[in-house]
């Protein structure tokens, strides 16, 4: 399963939430989220245990309440195939301060590792730069996730987007909390607001 | 091409000056033709953010996003677009959103088009059974009312609550050649 010129997907998480400074990290359920908690929880991840497909919209929505911090959103290929409409309505609201990546290892790799449409013709680099996410590249070293890890500190450049081919190899899970409103609540009061 | 009764005071109207009030921010929806003037209205708004989708379930995850950094929002859609939804509507129990949805019926009063009746036929039953509160108006003179009442209780009580504004408020759409 594993190659030798795909990345390491701890590594690339790591490395993209080593210097985070504010930015929130959002993740989607499954292998993206336990990375997220690999890297070290922190009051503003935003893991997600389920509503598949919505990552990237719920990063939306906390990149407009909060333009002047740094969005992330770290998901993988099949949660993405899932919400690629929502590249289009990224597109459409131009949010600066929000960047979107995807771990590609073209496979489901939570439910057995059957094989994604990545792995065939379709091409999400390509989805996002004709939804109107200018900004949109393959990443393939880890110097360009260091580039788009000091990038995504830049909240007057966004939207951005990347795929980054990673090795299929599964790793440990490691679980993060699964308890919405603590999660939630959690990020309100890192940003001054208190419980209703 | 609606049939629409005329009222002293719009309900659209009514309805954007409620939202002013609880100070909604983000607005995701998908068009239908009963929210129209809501939309222009909103999109008009220096204050509020209308944002359109491609699919009514993005609203809802946009909503959490939302309420995340600290602001409001309420999803405009229409009965079928609630169908969309069902998977994500999850993240309002999880998280225990402030959510809001005000839905414009279709498939119940004169409906022309049958592709339209399952799903107006089961908006609130499918609403329910995800866990949200169902309030319904059917009379110009009682929007108001009603969706002060859902706003409140979604966002003062974090109480999940849909808005039904029923096809006879809006008037059937009228098919011409």
């Amino acid at each position: 399963m594993s190659k030798a010129n795909l990345l390491d997907r701890r590594a690339v998480v790591s490395e993209l939430l080593r210097d985070r400074k504010g930015a929130f990290a959002v993740g989607g359920l499954g292998a993206s989220t336990y990375d997220i908690a690999a890297a070290g929880d922190h009051e503003r991840n935003f893991y997600l245990w389920g509503g598949m497909g919505g990552a990237v919209m719920i990063g939306l929505g906390l990149a407009l309440a909060q333009p002047t911090l740094p969005v992330v959103v770290i998901t993988g290929d099949g949660e993405m195939l899932m919400g690629m409409g929502s590249l289009a309505t990224v597109a459409l609201q131009q949010p600066k301060n929000l960047s979107i990546i995807v771990l590609d290892n073209e496979a489901y790799g939570e439910t057995g590792g059957q094989a994604s449409h990545t792995g065939g013709p379709a091409d999400l680099v390509g989805v996002a730069k004709a939804c109107g996410i200018g900004d949109s590249r393959s990443i393939s070293t880890m110097a360009e996730v260091e580039a788009f890890a000091s990038s995504l500190q830049d909240v007057t450049a966004g939207p951005r987007f990347a795929s980054a081919k990673i090795d299929g190899a599964n790793q440990e899970r490691v679980l993060s909390s699964r308890d919405g409103t603590y999660i939630v609540n959690r990020i309100r009061g890192s940003i001054g607001h208190t419980p209703i | 091409m609606h049939a629409r009764a005329d009222t002293a005071a719009s309900w659209p109207e009514e309805i954007f000056s409620i939202l002013q009030r609880f100070e909604v921010r983000q607005v995701p929806y998908v068009p239908d033709a009963g929210h129209s003037e809501l939309i222009e209205r909103v999109l008009g708004s220096s204050a509020m953010r209308g944002i359109a989708l491609t699919t009514e379930e993005e609203g809802v995850a946009l909503l959490a996003g939302a309420w995340a950094g600290g602001q409001r929002g309420v999803l405009l859609m229409q009965s079928s677009g609630v169908g969309n939804c069902i998977n994500m509507l999850s993240l309002v129990q999880i998280f225990r959103l402030p959510f809001l949805t005000l839905v414009t019926m279709r498939g119940e009063w004169g409906e022309f088009n049958p592709w339209q009746v399952p799903m107006g036929s089961n908006t609130q039953g499918i609403l329910e059974l995800a866990g949200i509160k169902v309030l319904r108006a059917s009379r110009p003179d009682e929007v108001r009312e009603v969706v002060e009442a859902g706003a409140a209780q979604a966002y003062n009580a974090c109480t999940p609550t849909a808005v039904l504004l029923s096809q006879r408020l809006i008037g059937a759409k009228v098919f011409t050649k």
